[in-house]
């Protein structure tokens, strides 16, 4: 039987003013190896389109990595909350508070 | 919309349309997808985010109203270019001017008298279908509705007019983005074709579709599954009655079917004019324009501008002007003609011209009366027009609302412009819009001028709220010893006692006609002491009659004196119908029969009770049995309530034993049951407590000592106390049972109640299997409230279950010393006989209306194990006692 592989999990706060650029950058990080980001969204108080589809591209690229990479985002006000659920998204992300 | 839009629609959505291609398929996915994503992000704006975008839009709409009407008739050739800059400018300024100070964000309204707020929820993504005849003022409009709602909006627009629709779209987006609307959310279909709308009807992501257009959209879109809002083409009749004001009406009717050159479907279609006026209103029309065709000249002209074949106006004459049309029909009108007028004779495809022409061609009728006028515009009405448009012209407000109750028309406009008129804002107070609600007869969901309700899930916050209660109870009660002498103060020219032999005989009689006020008649009329029957009633309503009686005295148990209630019901309503007073409810106050208020002789009625148990004396109920189809009809009504109740001991002094039992544990199973009811409240709380208390202490010693004055005195008073506590607060699932029990097998009513009374109290106080419905209590309470009776009595315990066990350990021993049966077998019914009885019993228990106000709901069987439990009569708390020692 397989032992799995430790998790540490990468905490990232995210910054409502520049919320994309921190979405697009960790993207860009993701390799592939078994891992768990947390995004911190207590200073987010409001998303546009452009995060929802940088949000939408980090799920996508997360579920291509045989699902090693586990997305949580927390602290999401319960606004931007229906506003992932609107647009279907919150199936591809684990929340905390 | 034009003709052309609705043939070709009916050709074209009637038939399967092919998928799109691949490549449209993503194109279209695209659109929805921007709309999606643009309607959610939207769900974080505020009312100021919203009005501040939409104030925005509508100075970037005026700003390009000239240059959107330009395009809309060099690309649709339809219409007049000034006439569309001021629809432009209509769907701008009048639609701004009504929604600037609507609240479409959050709460919406709120009605605080009844705790109830409404809050705005946005529907998401709309797919809407613009028509040709109104492209960019429609497209204008519905952009400003959708941002104040906060919805985003996939535009089809008709497929000869998308060039300029995508433009009013573009100067729209550009406007509400650059003031902070999410991107996305406005979007048109380039080069649209009928499998677009097909696709994006049906496509998930579009939460409603907003058809504007002919019957083919809108029958498509109703067909679509999806919510949708459709609207369609009219037929507009037009009354000139001749009260009217007949220039200004001619000229309101010159603008309108003019405007546009007639492409508003609201316009009008048929001008039925009383023949007082038909010359006078023609010869108007002329001297302003219109040119009046002759006969050869309206055949031409119907020839022309309607198909024979379909019946419907030909595409070619759709907004043209009037000159151009006589030029092509070949008529010889002045230069400058505004107008065609048709004299027809009729509705229907003889008279073709009696049909929609959404050109400046109207057809005219004259009729010889009132009645004639109005058959026929309801025959325009219904000739394509239902639903839609209708106008009046004149000063006789009779006639305006006869023609506004016959006509089925969602805007009826009186001495108004139709198009313009329809439009709202301009001539009247009509929500403004661009696309009209015709409701079913136009196969619709509205009548209503849409706007923004329309874009909107209204969600309503319903708090709870604090029913109204009462405690009603007669005016005057008189109790202790002697009170009967009270009856003096009451001046009466005739009085009827009403009462039973016995009573008659054991000289109670006597004491109360000797207390009646001096120079009073009086008749005793002496009924059967059992339940009245309605022989009984009638003889006594023949008895009150034939003494013309302005008081009633009702000296007896129950029976009698619910006799006397329904006596005094008959007399005073003769025509009261006691079967149908006797339909069942729910609650009192919004009971379907209504007891009758008139009273023909406005007699009084005083009862002097007999036995201390019933509460009849200040209850509002009253029990007929009726023979003739064996069953008893239950009446309840505050006005059935005796008018003063005396409580005078002396009249039970000599109730025998077995009565006082029986009448003592009906008094105590009355306030127990109102105590825990769903109707309780701390008026009839206060009541049933003291009752019960006076139960527990004086029943017993009543029964033991029957001699005891105060023993009885007190109890008298706490059967009427206890019946001022049901009569307000009602009983409950032991009445129910206890009735059932008492008609099957003849079981009086307060032995039946003792025989269910200690099950009951154990049933209450468990957790219920089902709660009831009941507004009036937070919470299940039953439990504690008979551990408050509990406290009361001094019963002792530590827990509520404690104090629950020791309450009917109490009245299990209450029970015993009273020499009850305490098991329905000790009666001598045997148990197979029992069984037998039982389904027939559940059934009458559970069609019983007492136990409607019981805290626990009854279901089936748990009713049949109650009466098992009665049958054998388990004493509950022994038997626990009993667990608890074994274990």
């Amino acid at each position: 039987m397989a032992v799995p592989m430790p998790v540490t999990p990468m905490l990232l706060n995210i910054d409502e003013s520049r919320a994309v650029e921190a979405l697009r950058e960790l993207a860009q990080k993701l390799d592939g190896a078994p891992c768990e980001v947390v995004l911190d969204f207590s200073s987010v108080q409001r998303v546009d389109s452009s995060v929802i589809d940088a949000l939408a591209d980090l799920a996508r690229i997360a579920n291509k990595n045989d699902k090693a990479t586990k997305l949580v985002l927390r602290n999401v006000n319960v606004n931007v909350y229906k506003v992932l659920k609107l647009v279907k998204l919150t199936g591809r992300f684990a929340f905390v508070s | 919309m034009s003709v052309s839009e609705a043939v070709d629609e009916r050709i074209r959505i009637s038939s399967i349309p092919e998928p799109p291609s691949p490549e449209r398929i993503a194109y279209l996915e695209n659109l929805v997808g921007h709309a999606r994503t643009a309607a959610a992000v939207f769900t974080q704006y505020s009312q100021q985010d919203v009005d501040r975008i939409v104030r925005a839009m509508v100075l970037a709409g005026l700003a390009q109203a000239q240059h959107l009407a330009r395009l809309a008739v060099e690309e649709t050739r339809l219409g007049v270019m000034e006439d569309k800059v001021i629809k432009n400018m209509v769907a701008c300024e009048f639609v701004y001017n009504f929604v600037k100070d609507k609240r479409t964000v959050g709460v919406i309204r709120e009605f605080p008298e009844r705790n109830l707020e409404e809050i705005a929820e946005p529907i998401g993504v709309l797919f809407s279908i613009t028509p040709i005849t109104n492209p960019t003022s429609t497209v204008l409009f519905k952009c400003i509705v959708a941002i104040k709602t906060r919805n985003a909006v996939v535009f089809g627009p008709h497929p000869k007019a998308w060039r300029c629709c995508a433009e009013a779209v573009r100067i729209m987006y550009e406007a509400a983005v650059k003031h902070g609307a999410p991107e996305g959310v406005f979007s048109c279909i380039e080069s649209p074709t009928i499998p677009d709308n097909v696709y994006l009807m049906h496509h998930k992501d579009v939460g409603m579709i907003d058809a504007t257009g002919g019957p083919g959209a809108v029958k498509a879109a109703y067909s679509s599954g999806k919510p949708a809002l459709g609207v369609g083409p009219g037929n507009t009749p037009v009354y000139l009655e001749k009260s009217a004001d007949l220039n200004a009406a001619v000229v309101d009717i010159l603008v309108s079917k003019t405007f546009d050159n007639g492409t508003i479907c609201a316009s009008e279609q048929t001008v039925v004019i009383d023949d007082e006026i038909y010359d006078a209103a023609l010869a108007k029309f002329s001297e302003l324009g219109a040119h009046v065709c002759n006969e050869q000249e309206t055949k031409l002209l119907a020839r022309t501008v309607i198909d024979p074949q379909t019946g419907v106006m030909q595409p070619m004459a759709v907004g043209q002007k009037a000159t151009d049309i006589a030029r092509f029909v070949g008529l010889n009108v002045k230069p400058g003609t505004k107008l065609l007028i048709a004299p027809i004779r009729g509705v229907g495809r003889e008279h073709p011209l009696s049909v929609e022409k959404l050109f400046p061609v109207l057809a005219v009728y004259r009729a010889k009366s009132m009645d004639e006028a109005l058959k026929v515009c309801v025959d325009v009405n219904h000739a394509g027009g239902l639903g839609h448009t209708a106008v009046i012209f004149s000063r006789n407000d009779a006639v305006i609302h006869k023609f506004g109750e016959l006509i089925n028309a969602g805007r009826i406009l009186v001495n108004s412009p139709g198009s313009i008129g329809a439009l709202g804002g301009v001539y009247n107070d009509l929500v403004p819009t661009f696309s009209f609600g015709c409701g079913t007869g136009g196969g619709n969901s509205t009548t209503d001028n849409v706007n923004i309700y329309h874009y909107l899930n209204v969600k309503r916050l319903a708090r709870r709220t604090q029913n109204h209660m009462w405690f009603r109870v007669p005016n005057q009660i008189y109790f202790n010893l002697n009170a009967v002498e009270n009856l003096r103060q009451f001046p009466s020219r005739s009085t009827v006692i009403v009462t039973s032999a016995v009573l008659e005989q054991v000289g109670h009689v006597d004491v109360v006609r000797r207390h009646l006020a001096p120079e009073t008649r009086v008749h005793v009329l002496v009924i059967p002491d059992a339940e009245p029957e309605n022989k009984v009633i009638r003889q006594g309503v023949e008895t009150l009659n034939a003494y013309h009686a302005d008081q009633i005295v009702a000296l007896g148990g129950g029976s009698v004196i619910d006799a006397a209630k329904i006596m005094k019901l008959k007399y005073e309503s003769p025509d009261a119908d006691l079967e149908e007073l006797a339909a069942p409810f729910l609650d009192l106050r919004k009971r379907v029969v209504q007891y009758p208020t008139e009273k023909a002789h406005g007699s009084r009625l005083i009862a002097i009770s007999t036995t201390s148990g019933t509460g009849s004396e200040v209850t509002p109920f009253a029990v007929l049995t009726d023979k003739e189809r064996g069953r008893k009809v239950t009446l309840a009504d505050y006005s059935l309530t005796p008018d003063v109740a005396i409580v005078d001991p002396q009249f039970v002094m000599s109730m025998p034993k077995s009565l006082t039992a029986d009448t003592g544990i009906d008094c105590l199973t009355h306030a127990l049951e109102a105590g825990v009811s769903n109707y309780a409240s701390p008026y009839t709380d206060s009541n049933a407590m003291q009752a019960i208390r006076l139960a527990f202490k004086y029943l017993p010693v009543a029964y033991e000592n029957p001699g005891d004055q105060e023993a009885r005195s007190m109890m008298h008073n706490a059967a009427c106390i206890a019946g001022m506590a049901f009569s307000n607060a009602s009983v409950g699932v032991n009445h129910a049972l206890a009735h059932a029990l008492g008609a099957r097998f003849g079981v009086p009513h307060g032995r039946a109640n003792a025989l269910m009374l200690p099950h009951v109290i154990a049933y209450n106080a468990a957790v219920p299997a089902k709660f009831m419905p009941s507004p009036y209590t937070q919470g299940y309470v039953a439990h504690k409230k008979y551990a408050t009776v509990a406290d009361l009595l001094g019963l002792g315990g530590n827990t509520v279950e404690e104090k629950v066990q020791n309450l009917i350990r109490a009245t299990e021993r209450l029970l015993d010393r009273l020499e009850f049966p305490r098991s329905i077998a000790e009666l001598g019914i045997s148990k197979s006989e029992f069984e037998r009885a039982l389904p027939e019993m559940v059934q009458s228990a559970f069609e019983d209306p007492s136990w409607r106000s019981n805290p626990r709901m009854p279901l089936m069987n748990e009713l049949v194990e109650l009466f098992w439990k009665a049958y054998e009569g388990r004493a509950i708390a022994e038997e626990e006692e009993l667990v608890e020692q074994t274990v």
